[in-house]
């Protein structure tokens, strides 16, 4: 099969929904002659035309609120907020207007919205723009979070959440844009809500998600090779809805639970994560406490050195399964 | 838009004294000769990250910078080299801070596009764009509530007067009739977004009209003009409250060290190179007899070393302890 990078399928999915529903546009900073801070929009205003492809200006709050409106009123928006630090800039749009006006409307509207948002850091961009905010966002009921980790799922993902009646925060991992992988040429999606087992295991399983799933994939052949334990590799993909049963039925089988994530830990996700398992009764088939190995609780600094060192690492991974084991 | 404002050098207002004009040939100078060396560092692969580069844009900074008293405060932009250098930072832990250093004035941890130095006055870039006004008005609240004698200086650009917040802080110090000049560096740009289309008023300083307060431009490349304006809107947020003044100039380098540029026309940009400030300076300066051939020579030299010195400075310092990673996040 063809392979293209992160960032050519996240353009084809968008082109694909751009030319199969007129109801779909896209608007953002930058994101029209420029093409998007990051170039994943590049082309599309000479395919479809400023009407659809929109530079905005600098002006969050208008962006997201725009979309809620056009999402009320018959469109499918699918807005780029440049970095997804700026989700803060728009926060009531996207968690007081987007996330609750159908509920409080009782079930009157759809929100058909789609709020793509580059992530992560690694960048030497610093505190303000290599968050990983997918926290924030989990916590408001009515949106869904989406953080694809292959080229195939960010397509696939992209397409299932422009075709989703809900708000969905779609968060895509700055470091992987240009990493390829094989992705089919015909109409696919992947359905929201749907973990995929990267790698299958019996000893432990690792729940992640975006870019720490390379990571973790790689800490586990290392354990293979080295200790010759099996770490199963559970990749969410979707973190609203989640994908509980299958976390559920990866820690029953293996007894062992580490959960990698790039943010920080206290109110991180992998709280939410520990709790489904603690939860469940995976919770009688545990031989060791939930563990969690996430970002520092600190920002992100711009030092490249330190930048690297508060998040997770393929060696911290390795011996965070080490201990596990133990 | 109007490429060419009416606000140029006038006989009718002070002239800057001959040290000041000196100090700011000077500074503009180090400013460019910084950011070349800072660009020189990132093709070189030396540095991790970007940077905003206000080649062309220097007036707009050390003429507002210049025209202040030492107690005044400013809020500098992500584009505000000129502007930290103006206010009197120590270039070699700018420098030290581009380069990520232990020495670097945030210790490494913010970089260029959060350079702060509150001992010099300058209340630190900000990455998130027109995060910085409603904070100016918190400092110009207290500059009130505590009685002191100082104006506070927020610096923005074209694009951040798009934001909410632009409106918001305008609005707040208007009625409170707070000591803050709301200082728009208008480079007609904000990324790839000309201000032609990112705004639909024919001059960012009306905008003031909203807020009941004095709004005007200046042209932001000639440093003498955008002194005089901002002594008068100095004067004015000291005892009366808030204006704006918008120095109108135009960003010769791409938005970031990733753009090329591929949005606008190659030729008008050769023509704003043409416009150089410091130049300008320099000609105007001659032209007065304000000041000789050698003595700006010397300057421009002068300039030249101090950023060998402050990079000689920053590459021999030594990275931050890894545990400076987790320090500083609570007091
Ligand atoms: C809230 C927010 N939105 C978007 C950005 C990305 N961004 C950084 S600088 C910039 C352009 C700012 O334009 P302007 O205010 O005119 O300042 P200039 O860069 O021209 O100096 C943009 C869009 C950001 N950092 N913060
Ligand atoms: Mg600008």
């Amino acid at each position: 099969m063809r392979e293209i990078t992160y960032a050519q399928a996240i353009r084809e999915a968008l082109a694909e929904e751009l030319r199969r529903d007129p109801a779909v546009f896209f608007m953002g900073e930058d994101v029209a002659a420029y093409g998007g801070a990051f170039g994943v929009s590049a082309g599309l205003l000479a395919e479809f035309g400023p009407e659809r492809i929109r530079d905005t200006p600098i002006s969050e709050a208008a962006i997201m609120g725009a979309a809620v409106g056009a999402a009320m009123t018959g469109l499918r928006p699918v807005v780029e907020i440049m970095f997804s630090d700026f989700v803060s800039c728009c926060f009531d749009g996207l968690c007081n207007q987007a996330a609750k006006t159908r509920y409080m409307f009782g079930g009157q509207t759809a929100m058909p919205l789609v709020v793509r948002a580059p992530a992560g850091s690694g960048t030497g961009a610093a505190g303000q723009h290599s968050q990983s905010p997918e926290a924030w966002i989990c916590n408001v009921p009515g949106l869904k979070v989406v953080a694809p980790s292959t080229p195939h799922d960010a397509k696939g993902l992209l397409k299932a959440a422009i075709r989703d009646d809900n708000p969905v925060v779609f968060l895509e991992q700055k470091l992987l844009y240009r990493t390829k992988g094989e992705v089919p040429e015909a109409d696919y999606t992947v359905p929201l809500g749907q973990a995929a087992c990267r790698r299958d295991g019996r000893h432990l399983t690792v729940l992640t998600y975006g870019r720490m799933v390379a990571r973790c994939l790689e800490a586990a052949e290392r354990l293979a090779a080295e200790d010759g334990a099996e770490a199963e590799v559970l990749d969410l993909r979707t973190l609203v809805p989640l994908d509980r049963e299958a976390v559920i039925a990866s820690a029953r089988k293996t007894g062992r639970v580490l959960i990698v994530h790039e943010a920080c830990q206290t109110g991180g996700f992998g709280g939410e994560l520990a709790a489904v398992v603690a939860g469940s009764d995976a919770f009688f088939y545990l031989d060791a406490p939930v563990r969690r190995l996430c970002g520092a609780d600190t920002p992100i600094p711009y030092n490249p050195t330190l930048e690297a060192s508060v998040v997770p690492t393929t060696d911290s991974i390795a011996a965070a399964l080490r201990d596990l084991l133990r | 838009m109007s490429t060419q404002p009416p606000h140029t050098t006038t006989t009718d207002a002070p002239l800057p004294p001959r040290d000041t004009l000196l100090r700011m040939f000077l500074q503009m100078s180090q400013t460019r000769c910084f950011e070349e060396t800072a660009a020189r560092l990132f093709t070189q692969g030396k540095v991790h990250g970007t940077a905003h580069f206000c080649i062309g844009e220097e007036a707009a900074g050390i003429g507002v910078t210049a025209a202040l008293e030492p107690q005044d405060l400013i809020y500098a932009t992500h584009r505000g080299h000129g502007q930290s250098i103006g206010k009197g930072m120590e270039i070699r832990r700018m420098m030290a801070e581009f380069l990520g250093k232990a020495t670097g004035v945030c210790k490494g941890k913010g970089g260029c596009m959060h350079i702060a130095d509150l001992s010099a006055g300058n209340l630190g870039a900000n990455g998130i764009v027109g995060a910085q006004l409603p904070i100016a008005v918190g400092a110009a609240l207290s500059t009130r509530l505590q009685k002191l004698d100082r104006v506070v200086i927020c610096f923005f650009g074209d694009g951040a007067s798009n934001e909410g917040t632009f409106h918001e802080a305008l609005n707040l110090a208007s009625i409170w009739k707070l000591p803050v000049v709301f200082l728009c560096v208008n480079n007609q740009y904000g990324m790839s977004m000309h201000v032609g289309d990112h705004v639909n008023v024919p001059d960012l300083s009306v905008r003031a009209a909203a807020y009941g307060i004095p709004g005007w431009s200046a042209d932001g490349n000639d440093a003498v003009a955008v002194w005089q304006a901002a002594r008068r809107a100095r004067e004015i947020a000291r005892t009366q409250g808030p204006c704006l003044l918008v120095a109108n100039t135009y960003r010769i380098m791409g938005h970031s060290k990733s753009d090329n540029n591929a949005y606008r026309d190659k030729a008008v940009i050769e023509q704003w190179k043409a416009r150089c400030p410091i130049k300008r300076l320099r000609a105007w300066l001659l032209e007065r007899g304000l000041a000789s051939e050698q003595e700006l020579d010397a300057l421009s030299a002068r300039a030249r070393h101090d950023i060998d010195d402050a990079l000689a400075f920053a590459e021999a310092s030594p990275d931050p302890e890894p545990a400076a990673a987790f320090t500083d996040v609570y007091a």
